[in-house]
């Protein structure tokens, strides 16, 4: 009997009241920070000639790198139960999957 | 049987215990944000889809002013950060801090309105409208359907601000505050798709060109 409670859907802690597992403002501002340095850094690639012929991998990965962080650390998916982060992946992996099947319904790669 | 008493007993947390052991309405926002990934992939891959298709100007380059929706860009980026600290107050507890930085994300979110509103008034001065070409339609959804997100965002905002004041809003409520911090972080990561993909990425001249 004493080890019943370990089968028990565990209660999600939530910062501040009960002794919070979300970063605090600190680590809040230093993620704005790499966010602010990665935005400015895809505006500076996309002037810089000698990018040219990489530009959209580039832009791309910086843009992942963004959404990541985001989602991360903002929207707390790294700290949080791991249920809301297969939420989340089950609707992006359906917007992919359609915005794949729209590109390749209309041959958009093959032109 | 003291532990089974501690573990049936409802979750430490500001909602009523669930078969999940999750508050359903952080799970209802989360599967509400998934189903919206869906809508918004929708609207971009149209607006790919009919890239460099369109047979009459403006293109693109004639009227993007990207230095200008870079700032846009600075500005709901800066908004998110105020969201994430306006929450990280409330949960402390230090109600005015976080309606300090309620405020500040609203007013963030209204200065990128401000900024959509100048950028869509200066393109169809310059010929752009809903109408003209398959990217002007596409266009126009696309950052309309993400400023209507913005706008009801923004309203959300505002209402917690304002039920701040009436004492609703306390360190026990501070999953209203996350829920509404996760809709607004939501609306962000898809403006970082929709800069990268409709204005960074660039599009060669229609046929018509």
């Amino acid at each position: 009997m004493a080890d019943t409670h370990i089968d028990a859907p565990e209660p999600e802690v939530h910062a501040g009241a009960h002794g919070g597992r979300h970063p605090g403002p600190k680590e809040y501002i230093r993620i704005a920070i790499i966010l602010a340095a990665i935005t400015a850094a895809e505006v500076a690639v996309y002037y810089i000639e000698g990018f040219k012929e990489i530009l959209v991998p580039v832009l791309f990965f910086f843009s992942f790198v963004k959404f990541t962080l985001v989602v991360l650390w903002f929207m707390h998916l790294k700290f949080d139960s791991r249920t809301y982060a297969r939420f989340f992946v089950m609707g992006l992996a359906g917007a992919i999957t359609l915005f794949l099947i729209v590109l390749l319904t209309f041959q958009v790669f093959s032109s | 049987m003291a532990s089974l008493e501690h573990s049936v007993a409802p979750p430490v947390s500001d909602h009523a215990a669930t078969s999940t052991g999750l508050p359903s309405l952080k799970l209802a926002m989360w599967l509400f944000l998934a189903s919206d990934c869906l809508l918004f992939g929708a609207l971009i891959s149209t607006y790919v889809l009919y890239r460099g298709a369109s047979t009459t100007g403006p293109y693109p380059s004639d009227v993007f002013d990207i230095p200008f929706t870079s700032v846009s860009s600075f500005v709901l980026l800066a908004s998110s950060l105020t969201m994430v600290l306006a929450l990280a107050a409330i949960q402390r507890g230090d109600v005015g801090r976080s309606r300090v930085w309620l405020l500040a994300t609203a007013l963030l979110g209204m200065a990128f309105l401000g900024g959509q509103v100048y950028e869509f008034t200066s393109f169809v001065r310059e010929g752009l409208t809903l109408k003209t070409n398959v990217f002007g339609t596409s266009f126009y959804v696309l950052t309309g359907f993400h400023g209507t997100h913005v706008a009801v965002g923004v309203l959300m905002l505002l209402t917690l601000f304002t039920l701040s004041f009436a004492g609703k809003i306390t360190q026990d409520s501070a999953m209203t505050v996350e829920l509404v911090g996760l809709y607004w972080h939501f609306v962000d990561i898809v403006w970082i798709v929709i800069f990268t993909v409709v204005y960074l990425i660039p599009t060669n001249p229609g046929p018509g060109s």
